[in-house]
C-alpha cells in the first residue's frame, strides 16, 4: 500500500514526524510499519509532550525495590515481602463504551501487576463524571461500575475503596483510573525483558482478533462530534480467560523457565514486544504466521496492532518450551512460540517466510520525538481565583446546609457503587470501603498494606499547584490516619490537550505540586501514567491528577478507622482551621461557585501533623481517626459520627475565632486537620505528643447518645444525617431523583 | 479430618476456604483440581464460591460437567458431607444434588454486604454449633443469588426441614425488606434430604476472624469438624 499524506494523518503521526521517520529509517515505512510507529509514537505510548516534565519526581528510597520504567512500581512491605502497585487511566474507551471501556481498563492494570509475579491482592477506582445534569452522567457511571464490578469480581481481586467526583468539565471526557496492588516475594519478581540470543518468545492467552486496533491512537486524540463511532476500537473483556490466566502465570513464577514476561497491553503485541527489546538491549523476531488467531485472514499490520485483552508475552529459556506449554495447557490456554530473540536490536516481524517489518527498536522507543510544548498561563486563572466574599451570604440555616452538603454528589455514601463490587473476596479486606483508606491484610504476618486513592479537580483548577499539592498531602493523610505510613504513589495525569498552552501549564504547575510534596512528605513516584487530549468540542477537563498511595502498617491491631465507637469519648482536632472558602464543596454546591483561592498545604505543618498522628496512634489510645476534607469540619464530624455499625451522637464547641466566619469554620476545605476520638483519661499523652511537634490540637467536644450538634450553629438528629448521607446517590443513578 | 477443596476455572474463593479450614481451623486440607478426580480419603468437600468457566451461560451449569463432578455426585449419594459455597450452591442445584435454581438478583446488580441470617434448622450437621433460631451475621456477593423452587418443590423443601438459613432483620424477622435479591421465602442456605449436602449464598469463610469483622462464620465449620469427631 502506498503511503500518502492521507494514511500517514489517519495514522495519527504529523507531517515532521513522519519525516522523522523516514529520516531515522533511512528509507519510507511500509504499511505495517508505519501501523508500528502510529502506536509506538503515539502519546499515549511514548509519552512525547510528558517525559520532559515526567524527570526530577523523586523515585528513590530504602523502600524502593523498582521505581518507574517496569511494568509497576515495587516496594518492600518486610517479611521477604513487596507490594507491586501501579494506576492507569482508561478515560477514552470508558466514555465510548462504559462497560467495556472500564472492564478492560480493570484487567489491564491487574495484568501489569501480575506480570511482574505478585498476586492482585486489592483494587482501587478514581472515577470523575458529568454532572447528573447530564443526561448520559447516570449510563455512563451505571456502566463503567458494572464494568468494573464484572471483572474485578470474576477475577477473585477486591475492589477494597475509590474515589468519585463529579463536575461539569468531565460531562463529554469521563475519566475512569484504575489501580491494583499485589504482593510478590522480594526475590520472585519478574520483568519485561528479553535477553539470550536464541531463547524462545512465547505466546500465551487469548487469540488475537480484530478489537481494539488503533486503541493507543484513539486515547491520544480529542473527541469531536460522533466519539461513539469509535466504538470498534474499544476492546472487548473476558475476565474468565485472564483468571486462568494470573493462575497459569502465577504456577509458571514457581519454576526457573523464564526469563522476562511482559503484558500485551495497549498497542498490543507490538509495544509488547518493543518493550521487552529495548529493555533487553536484544532485538526480537517474530513469525505472525504462528500468532494464534480468532478468524482467518487477519493481516500482520492488525495482528500487531490489535489490542486483544488477556494476553502475555514470555521469554523463557531455551529448552523449556514444552514445561511452559505445559502449564498453560493444564488451564486450556493458548501457548504458541511464536519467535525468538536475536542479537541485532531490531524488532523484526515476519509473514510467510518474508520480512513484512524490520524496526530498529531505539527508533521505536529513543528515537520517539519529545516536545516540550510552550506552556502559558490561561488568561481567566487570576479570574476564577477572585471571590469576593462579601458577596457570598451566610446562611440561616446551616442544618439544612450540612444536610445539603451530606447529600451531595461529591460527598454522599458511595455504598450503592462499592456494594456492586466484590470488596472482601480474598478474606484479607480488614478496612472496607467507606472509610479514608482500605486495609488489607498480609496472611502469614501482623501486617496490612492500606490504599488510598485522592484528588479534588476543583482545587486543581482553581491552582493546580496546589491542588496536585494536596492531592497528595490527602492521600498520605489518609493513610496515616488509618494507622500506616506512607511508603510510595502511583499517579494518573488526566489533562486535556497539550497542544494548547493553557493545558500545559496546567500540566507542569501540576506536576511541580505533586514534587513538592513528594519531597516535603518523603513519598517517591514509582509508577503511573500521563493521559491527555481529555477533551470534547474544544472543552479540556479540569485538570487531574489522580493520586494513588500505598501505606504499611506494621501492627495490624493499630489499625484505625474513621468512625466514632460510642459514646462518651472526648473529640480532638488536630491543625487549625484557616480562613477561606475558596474551591469548597459549601461554596460550589451551596451557592453555586466554582471560585476562590485553592486551599494550600502547609508542607511543614503537614509532615508535623502526620508524625504526631502516627506517634499518638502507635500508643494504641485513639479510638478513631478522620482526615478532613470536602465538606470541611462540619462534614467530617458528621462522617465520623456515621459508623456503619450504628450513628454515634456529636456534641461539639468549635469555639469563636476572631477572624473565621461560621461557614468557614464549618466549611473550609483547610488541609492539615485530623479529627481524633479518645478516653479523656488518655487525653495527656495526646496532648504531649502534639505539643512535641507542634501540632496545634483543641478539644472540641465529646461523643453522646443521641443528635448531632455543634454549639449555636447545628442541631440535627442523627437520623437526617444519616438519610441525607446514606439515600442520595443511587436515586440519581437510577435516574429515580432529579438533581 | 480431611477436606477436599474442589478448584474449578474460575473458582476464586477456594483460596479463602482453605485458609480458613487449614490455618483456623486447624484442618487436614487439599485442593482438589476439576481435572482430576479421586475422592478417596477425603471427609468433606467443599465447592467454594468464584466463576466457574465465567458464569457464562448460567452459573453452575458448566462445571457440573467438570470431569470431577460425577465423582462428586456418587461422593454424596455415599454420604459424603459436601459444602457449596455462593458459586459452590450454584453448581449443586445446577447438578441435582440440590433442588431448585440460583437466578439473578431481583435488582440485576451483583450485591456485596453483611446480612443478617436466621438459623432455621440447627439440627443439621452443618450447624449444630448455632442455637435454633439465631440470627447471625455474614457476607453475601452475588449477581445470581435469588434462590426460587416451585410451590410443590417448596412445600416439599419445608415439610423435610430443608431450609437451613434464611435472610432476616437483626431480630430475626423475615421480612421482605430484609431480603437482598428476591429469594422465594428469604431462603439463603438449604440441605439435602439426607442432611449430607448444604448449599447457601453467603460466605462464613469470610466471617471466620476477628480481625475481619465477625466469627459466625467459623461456627458452622466447627459444626462440621465436631459433628465429624462425634461420628
Amino acid at each position: 500500500m502506498e503511503i500518502t499524506a492521507e494514511l500517514v494523518a489517519e495514522h495519527g503521526l504529523s507531517t515532521d514526524e513522519y519525516e522523522r521517520v523516514v529520516k531515522e529509517l533511512g528509507r519510507e515505512p511500509n504499511y505495517v510499519e508505519l501501523g508500528i510507529f502510529s502506536v509506538m509514537w503515539s502519546e499515549h505510548c511514548s509519552y512525547k509532550s510528558s517525559r520532559v516534565h515526567l524527570k526530577g519526581f523523586p523515585t528513590t528510597g530504602p523502600q524502593v525495590i523498582e521505581g518507574p520504567g517496569e511494568n509497576a512500581g515495587v516496594v518492600d512491605i518486610g517479611e521477604g515481602l513487596a507490594c507491586v502497585f501501579k494506576m492507569e487511566s482508561h478515560n477514552h474507551p470508558s466514555f465510548i463504551e462504559p462497560y467495556q471501556g472500564a472492564a478492560t481498563g480493570v484487567g489491564g492494570i491487574m495484568r501489569d501487576i501480575f506480570t511482574m509475579g505478585a498476586r492482585p491482592v486489592a483494587n482501587l477506582n478514581s472515577l470523575f463524571f458529568g454532572t447528573f445534569q447530564h443526561k448520559k452522567t447516570p449510563y455512563l457511571i451505571d456502566g463503567v461500575v458494572a464494568g468494573i464490578a464484572g471483572y474485578g469480581n470474576c477475577m477473585g481481586v477486591p475492589t477494597v475503596g475509590g474515589a468519585l467526583y463529579l463536575n461539569d468539565s468531565y460531562s463529554g471526557n469521563c475519566l475512569v483510573n484504575v489501580m491494583t496492588a499485589g504482593i510478590v516475594k522480594t526475590d520472585k519478581i519478574f520483568k519485561g525483558t528479553a535477553t539470550g540470543t536464541g531463547n524462545p518468545i512465547i505466546y500465551v492467552g487469548s487469540k488475537t482478533g480484530r478489537d481494539g486496533i488503533h486503541g493507543a491512537t484513539m486515547a491520544s486524540d480529542v473527541f469531536g462530534e460522533g466519539g461513539e463511532e469509535r466504538r470498534p476500537t474499544v476492546q472487548v473483556g473476558d475476565p474468565f480467560t485472564e483468571k486462568l490466566l494470573l493462575e497459569a502465570c502465577l504456577e509458571l513464577f514457581k519454576t526457573d523457565y523464564i526469563v522476562g514476561i511482559q503484558d500485551m497491553g495497549a498497542a498490543g503485541l507490538t509495544s509488547s514486544s518493543v518493550e521487552m527489546a529495548s529493555r533487553g538491549g536484544a532485538g526480537i523476531e517474530i513469525d505472525m504466521d504462528r500468532i494464534p488467531r480468532r478468524e482467518e485472514g487477519m493481516t500482520s499490520y492488525e495482528l500487531l496492532l490489535s489490542e486483544s485483552q488477556e494476553r502475555m508475552l514470555i521469554v523463557a529459556k531455551q529448552g523449556m518450551e514444552d514445561k511452559v506449554k505445559a502449564i498453560f495447557t493444564k488451564w486450556d490456554l493458548d501457548c504458541e512460540v511464536v519467535g525468538k530473540v536475536i542479537k541485532e536490536e531490531t524488532v523484526r516481524i515476519l509473514e510467510g517466510g518474508q520480512i513484512v517489518a524490520d524496526i530498529p527498536v531505539t527508533i521505536l522507543t529513543e528515537s520517539a520525538p519529545q516536545y516540550d510544548r510552550p506552556a502559558e498561563k490561561p488568561a481567566w486563572q487570576d479570574t476564577v481565583q477572585a471571590l469576593d466574599m462579601g458577596s457570598v451570604p451566610a446562611p440561616d440555616d446551616y442544618n439544612e446546609v450540612l444536610l445539603r452538603l451530606l447529600a451531595s454528589p461529591n460527598i454522599s455514601s458511595r455504598e450503592s457503587i462499592y456494594s456492586q463490587f466484590d470488596f472482601m473476596v480474598r478474606s484479607d479486606t480488614v478496612v472496607s470501603p467507606g472509610s479514608d483508606a482500605a486495609v488489607v491484610r498480609i496472611k502469614g504476618t501482623n501486617r496490612s498494606i492500606a490504599l488510598t486513592v485522592d484528588c479534588n479537580p476543583l482545587h486543581c483548577y482553581l491552582d493546580p499547584r496546589a491542588g496536585a499539592s494536596a492531592a497528595v498531602a490527602e492521600a498520605a493523610r489518609n493513610l496515616v490516619v488509618s494507622g500506616a505510613r506512607p511508603l510510595a504513589l502511583t499517579d494518573c495525569l488526566n489533562f486535556g490537550n497539550p497542544e494548547r498552552p493553557e493545558i500545559m501549564w496546567q500540566f507542569r504547575e501540576a506536576i511541580a505540586g505533586i514534587k513538592a510534596s513528594c519531597h516535603a512528605l518523603n513519598v517517591p513516584v514509582i509508577g503511573g501514567n500521563v493521559s491527555l487530549y481529555n477533551e470534547t468540542r474544544g472543552e479540556g477537563i479540569y485538570p487531574t491528577p489522580s493520586i494513588g498511595m500505598l501505606g504499611l502498617i506494621e501492627d495490624n491491631s493499630l489499625i484505625t478507622r474513621q468512625w466514632f465507637q460510642e459514646a462518651g469519648h472526648v473529640i480532638a482536632l488536630l491543625g487549625s482551621t484557616r480562613p477561606g472558602l475558596g474551591g469548597t464543596e459549601y461554596l460550589r454546591s451551596i451557592h453555586g461557585l466554582e471560585q476562590g483561592v485553592a486551599p494550600k498545604v502547609n508542607l511543614e505543618e503537614e509532615k508535623s501533623l502526620h508524625k504526631a498522628c502516627l506517634e499518638v496512634i502507635k500508643t494504641g489510645i485513639i479510638l478513631s481517626a478522620h482526615d478532613c476534607s470536602e465538606g470541611g469540619l462540619a462534614v467530617a464530624l458528621a462522617e465520623a459520627a456515621l459508623n456503619p455499625t450504628g450513628p454515634v451522637g456529636v456534641d461539639v464547641d468549635l469555639g469563636v475565632t476572631p477572624n473565621l466566619r461560621s461557614d468557614e469554620l464549618l466549611f473550609a476545605e483547610t488541609h492539615g486537620r485530623i479529627i481524633l476520638s479518645l478516653t479523656e483519661n488518655n487525653l495527656s499523652i495526646l496532648e504531649g505528643i502534639c505539643a512535641a511537634h507542634g501540632v496545634p490540637l483543641q478539644v472540641i467536644g465529646r461523643t453522646v447518645e443521641h443528635g448531632f450538634a455543634v454549639k449555636g450553629l447545628i442541631n440535627t438528629s442523627l437520623k437526617s444525617l444519616e438519610s441525607a448521607f446514606r439515600d442520595s446517590l443511587s436515586p440519581l443513578i437510577r435516574g429515580e431523583a432529579t438533581p | 479430618m480431611r477436606f477436599g477443596i474442589l478448584v474449578f476455572p474460575g473458582s476464586n474463593c477456594d483460596h479463602d476456604c482453605y485458609h480458613v479450614l487449614k490455618h483456623v481451623m486447624g484442618q487436614d486440607v487439599r485442593y482438589i483440581w476439576h481435572k482430576d478426580g479421586d475422592l478417596k480419603g477425603f471427609d468433606c468437600l467443599v465447592l467454594p464460591g468464584g466463576f466457574s468457566y465465567g458464569d457464562y451461560l448460567r452459573t453452575g451449569s458448566i462445571a457440573r460437567f467438570s470431569p470431577v463432578m460425577d465423582d462428586v455426585v456418587s461422593f454424596a449419594n455415599k454420604g459424603g458431607l459436601v459444602l457449596g459455597i455462593c458459586n459452590g450452591f450454584q453448581i449443586l442445584t445446577e447438578s441435582g444434588l440440590l433442588p431448585g435454581v440460583l437466578m439473578m438478583n431481583k435488582d440485576l446488580k451483583f450485591i456485596c454486604s453483611d446480612v443478617n441470617l436466621k438459623v432455621e434448622n440447627n439440627s443439621t450437621v452443618f450447624t449444630s454449633g448455632y442455637k435454633a433460631g439465631e440470627v447471625i451475621s455474614l457476607p453475601i456477593a452475588h449477581g445470581d443469588g435469588n434462590f426460587f423452587i416451585d410451590g410443590p418443590e417448596l412445600a416439599a423443601l419445608r415439610d423435610r426441614d430443608g431450609v437451613v438459613f434464611t435472610y432476616s432483620t437483626a431480630e430475626g424477622e423475615v421480612s421482605p425488606e430484609a431480603n437482598p435479591n428476591g429469594s422465594v421465602d428469604n431462603i439463603a442456605g438449604i440441605i439435602n434430604k439426607a442432611g449430607n449436602v448444604l448449599g447457601l449464598m453467603p460466605h462464613p469463610e469470610r466471617a471466620s476472624e476477628s480481625i475481619l469483622g465477625g466469627e459466625d462464620g467459623r461456627v458452622l465449620f466447627q459444626s462440621i469438624i465436631e459433628g465429624f469427631v462425634l461420628s
